[in-house]
């Protein structure tokens, strides 16, 4: 049976969400359903003084209304920050509480205060204007930089401020920089973004009072995260009465990883109530209350030697967490961002100093790339200007600095284990006509258009486990993944992972895995996940870690199955276990040439009759059954690198930014379906681009989100872009047997530099993200003006 | 209430619903057609997107009493005796879907180009495709995936 790692199979999933057969939340439907809608905040910061439902409650349809008084009577437990990060000197993380429904303030607009549960959507929704809350405006929050010197907002957290982080050390920072030729400098804004899976969240729970159990259907990346959660933080029903099911989600990009207030709300209500509860978000609603992506501003140094070595690194950040701490929200900004800032390279010295502050807008989580976009924006765009100062090119002063010698110890934390960075950027340049550049740019001149390059060379963090290095870290949970591989008796097999498919095509590469493992045909192999009363406890999908760590559970769950197939193909073939050999699903005997197929394996293990002359084809004290289960922690994290070339053309007329060429050549170590692979990278690239060129959060500074809808909020579309050019370089990863690295964020950590550093390129001046056609366009001019006045 | 008849998929239905009742409403919530998504409240997402008398339109920005007496189809009516469609076809040979939300109504628009245009060209394609938003697939695989469609219709 030829290999099915490494080929372009087309997803099994396809067919179902192509021919509208697809399941999402939204379309699951119970009997005698209700329908939640939320009464959110229209204030950024603000004391409840009253609720008053009286009115409400006699409106049609309506069958309760439950509020913060009532969460705090069921002592429902409030949401939770995952990761507790210590400050430089020591001391805690300082978090909010974060009830579930706001008691006595609420602090975005969009916060959560009350919730209608009525016989139908437009019931619920009337009686929600009903619902009185008096409101004392307090001053709110909005602005990153200034948060620490603004009005407190929580009476126990000075300065607004979480934490103060470091990583890294300071002396010897100094000391690289007294010997520096010269120091450059950079301040940035990662610009805040919303997410926009484009399902919107929802939530359907059911009570059954026979069994005392809630099934809670939701858009989860991590179903088993949310049950535990549910459980054990906000103590809505024991684990054992509540299940999760995540069926097809609809994207995820990190805004779905972990429970929301809604479905900790409609779990209660609908125990509460005994009636099913539904809540479907509509589109504003995912604008104010998913958790929104990046918000830092940034300021970092480079010392460089003339020669453009570097010597040492400085970044010190505000992060903007936005309102509560989130379950990864106090991770991003640290553990995701800090080591990876240093970039690919060899840094003698560096640190991160992060201060993370509460400020009056949602919360801020992980969003694709989580971290390592902000970080890998940071030290590539300071790196390009060390070569404009320094008047290198940006491809040879990368090229001098990186490490070419594996493992690689990277200054702050990571051991890398593999990679060739000078083997993806040459391919990149190579792929990218680096050196046909100049004469590009000429005929883009001639068309009155200004043409600009942009490198990025990245690598980042990823694969995210291994348990006891994130729980050192801060993590509260271990990060492990679990497969079980189960024989069903006629011989065909169903996989279940911990982790959960959102677009990524688990079904189909995770089911190639395990065909070539078993030597089952793929169409006989069923991937299950998203459903925590199936399969193994397991920790979701989100980190590029499903493929390598997920992935290699099923390998290991497979390599149980084949010792136990060994073990029983030995008794039927009466043979030894050592001389039974298994290859493309067979067990063989060399010696005497017999054999059994894993599918009669299966079955007799199933049905231990008489086979001929063997009584019983299991062997002493073998039980019957073909089913293995693998939990795979992995020693080290897995590092995805590469090298993005972006060329843009720019209308100095109207500021009109054109991305016209890109290039991104990756070594995501070994690839098990290239057609998925690709799909994932231009995924990414396009997100990236949409947060260097179009897209970005706005809050007034009264904390009103004026970008809150798609009229709004600028997504990226279909003619936004050129064709991208796509090739990969391969160093297998060392810490997993399949020698995968992960793929899922590397377009979106490597696009929004490269994209930057051609803007600037073209437009010769320093600019931020997003670079819309009116900063563009003011930046152009001004550059006109001052040519104007120097001649 | 109005009184809605209409060929929904090749099948002749009546059903009387509250006079606000969006299209997208009444195929998903009253046909139970849900292969028919809803991503946004502003008309600029395009997971909605079906046929009416054979023009692509957007589902949730036309009451289902718009389209009293019409012919509609939605990505449920294109697969004719368990075969897809070139158009289906085409996403799945190309992975023109990753989570596979905003595709049925990708799918639905796309078809209705080709039926205007036979021989569309990437730009023209990107063009027509830029009421329907994806986040996961970064548009490259679809407009392959039109192309490829094309070729074969």
């Amino acid at each position: 049976m030829a290999s099915l790692v490494g080929s372009r199979v087309e997803r099994k999933e396809d067919k179902k969400l192509l021919t509208g057969r697809g399941k999402y939340t939204a379309d699951v439907n119970f009997v005698n359903q209700t329908f939640a809608y939320f009464v959110r905040s229209p204030h950024a910061r603000a004391q409840i003084k009253k609720v008053d439902t009286t009115k409400a409650m006699k409106a049609p349809g309506v069958v309760s209304i439950l509020t913060g008084a009532d969460i705090a009577n069921d002592k429902i437990g409030g949401l939770i920050a995952g990761w507790r990060i210590k400050s430089e000197d020591g001391s805690d993380m300082k978090v909010p509480a974060h009830p579930p429904l706001a008691n006595d303030i609420v602090n975005y607009v969009g916060d959560h205060v009350a919730v209608v549960i009525a016989d139908s959507l437009d019931e619920a929704r009337n009686a929600a204007e009903l619902v009185k809350v008096d409101y004392k405006i307090l001053k709110a929050v909005v602005d990153t930089k200034s948060a620490m010197g603004s009005d407190q907002i929580y009476k126990d957290i000075p300065k607004n401020l979480c934490f103060d982080w470091l990583l890294g050390d300071r002396a010897k920072v100094k000391e690289a920089f007294e010997k520096a030729d010269k120091i450059i400098k950079i301040d940035l804004i990662n610009n805040r973004v919303i997410p926009n899976a484009m399902e919107p969240r929802a939530a359907n729970a059911d009570y059954n009072p026979s069994t005392e159990e809630i099934t809670l259907y939701t858009t989860s990346q991590n179903p088993h995260l949310a049950r535990i959660i549910i459980s054990a933080f906000n103590g809505v029903a024991p684990e054992n009465k509540l299940r999760v099911i995540a069926p097809d989600v609809g994207g995820g990009f990190g805004s779905k990883i972990y429970p929301y207030a809604e479905e900790v709300v409609c779990s209660w209500a609908a125990k509460k109530i005994e009636r099913p509860v539904k809540w479907v978000a509509d589109r504003t609603e995912s604008f104010l209350s998913d958790c929104h992506g990046r918000d830092h501003v940034t300021h970092a140094e480079l010392a460089v030697k003339n020669d453009g070595t570097f010597l040492g690194f400085k970044n010190e950040t505000i992060a903007n967490i936005g309102a509560y701490a989130s379950v990864f929200g106090t991770v991003t900004p640290t553990y995701l961002f800090g080591p990876c800032a240093t970039g690919v390279y060899k840094m003698p010295a560096a640190y991160t100093n992060v201060k993370a502050v509460f400020t009056n807008t949602a919360p801020v989580d992980a969003y694709r790339g989580a971290g390592r976009p902000e970080a890998t924006y940071t030290i590539e765009t300071l790196v390009e200007k060390a070569a404009r100062e320094l008047g290198m090119d940006p491809a040879e002063i990368r090229m001098k600095n990186f490490p070419t010698q594996f493992p690689f110890q990277q200054t702050l934390v990571h051991s890398v284990d593999s990679g060739d960075y000078v083997a993806s950027l040459n391919k990149a340049m190579e792929v990218a006509d680096y050196k046909g550049f100049e004469k590009r740019k000429r005929e883009s001149a001639n068309k009155g258009k200004l043409r600009g390059i942009g490198l990025c060379s990245y690598f980042e963090a990823c694969g995210i486990a291994p348990s006891p290095v994130v729980m050192m870290l801060g993590c509260g949970i271990g990060l492990w993944e679990s497969a079980e591989v189960r024989f069903n008796p006629t011989g065909n097999v169903t996989v279940f992972t911990g982790s959960h498919s959102h677009g990524q095509g688990h079904d189909t590469t995770f089911a190639q895995i395990a065909a070539d493992q078993l030597g089952v045909p793929i169409e006989n192999i069923e991937i299950s996940h998203g459903d925590t009363d199936k399969g193994p406890f397991g920790y979701g999908t989100y980190g590029s870690r499903s493929l390598t760590v997920g992935g290699t559970a099923i390998v290991k769950a497979c390599d149980k199955i084949i010792a136990k197939g060994k073990r029983v193909a030995a008794k039927m073939l009466e043979a030894s276990v050592d001389d039974v050999e298994f290859s493309n699903g067979e067990f063989v005997v060399a010696k005497s040439n017999k054999k059994k197929t894993i599918g009669e394996i299966a079955f007799a293990c199933y049905l231990p009759g008489t086979y001929g002359e063997v009584k019983s084809p299991l062997p002493e004290g073998e039980e019957p059954g073909l089913k293995e289960t693998s939990f795979f922690d992995p020693a080290n994290f897995s590092f995805p690198a590469g090298s993005h070339i972006c060329e843009v053309e720019v209308d100095p007329d109207t500021g009109e930014t054109k991305v016209v060429k890109y290039t991104a050549i990756d070594d995501f170590g070994t690839i098990i379906n290239p057609l998925v692979v690709e799909g994932q990278v231009h995924g990414g690239i396009v997100q990236g681009i949409g947060q260097a060129l179009y897209e970005n959060c706005h809050y007034d500074e009264t904390g009103q989100l004026v970008t809150a809808s798609y009229m709004d909020y600028t997504m990226p579309r279909a003619d936004n872009f050129p064709e991208f050019e796509l090739g990969f370089t391969c160093t297998p990863a060392t810490s997993n047997p399949l020698g995968t690295k992960g793929c899922g964020e590397a377009g979106a950590i490597a696009s929004p530099p490269a994209v930057m550093n051609a803007v600037m390129n073209a437009i010769g001046t320093e600019i931020s993200m997003p670079a819309t056609a009116e900063k563009v366009w003011k930046a152009c001019n001004q550059n006109k003006k001052k040519n104007s006045e120097a001649a | 209430m109005k009184k809605i008849s209409a060929e929904v998929n090749g099948k002749k239905i009546t059903k009387e619903v509250p006079d606000h009742t969006l299209l997208s409403v009444f195929l998903r919530d009253i046909l139970n057609l849900t292969g028919t998504h809803v991503g946004c409240d502003t008309s600029q997402c395009g997971a909605c997107v079906v046929h009416v008398d054979g023009k692509s339109i957007k589902s949730c920005t036309a009451f289902a009493a718009d389209v009293n007496g019409s012919r509609i189809t939605t990505i449920e009516g294109i697969t004719k005796n368990g075969k897809m469609h070139p158009m289906q076809e085409a996403f799945k040979k190309l992975h023109g879907l990753q989570c596979g939300f905003c595709t049925p109504g990708m799918v639905m628009s796309a078809i209705d180009l080709l039926q205007n245009n036979k021989k569309p060209s990437d730009v023209e394609i990107r063009e027509w495709l830029e009421g329907n938003i994806c986040r996961c697939t970064g548009y490259q695989n679809i407009v392959a995936a039109v192309k490829e469609a094309a070729s074969k219709m």
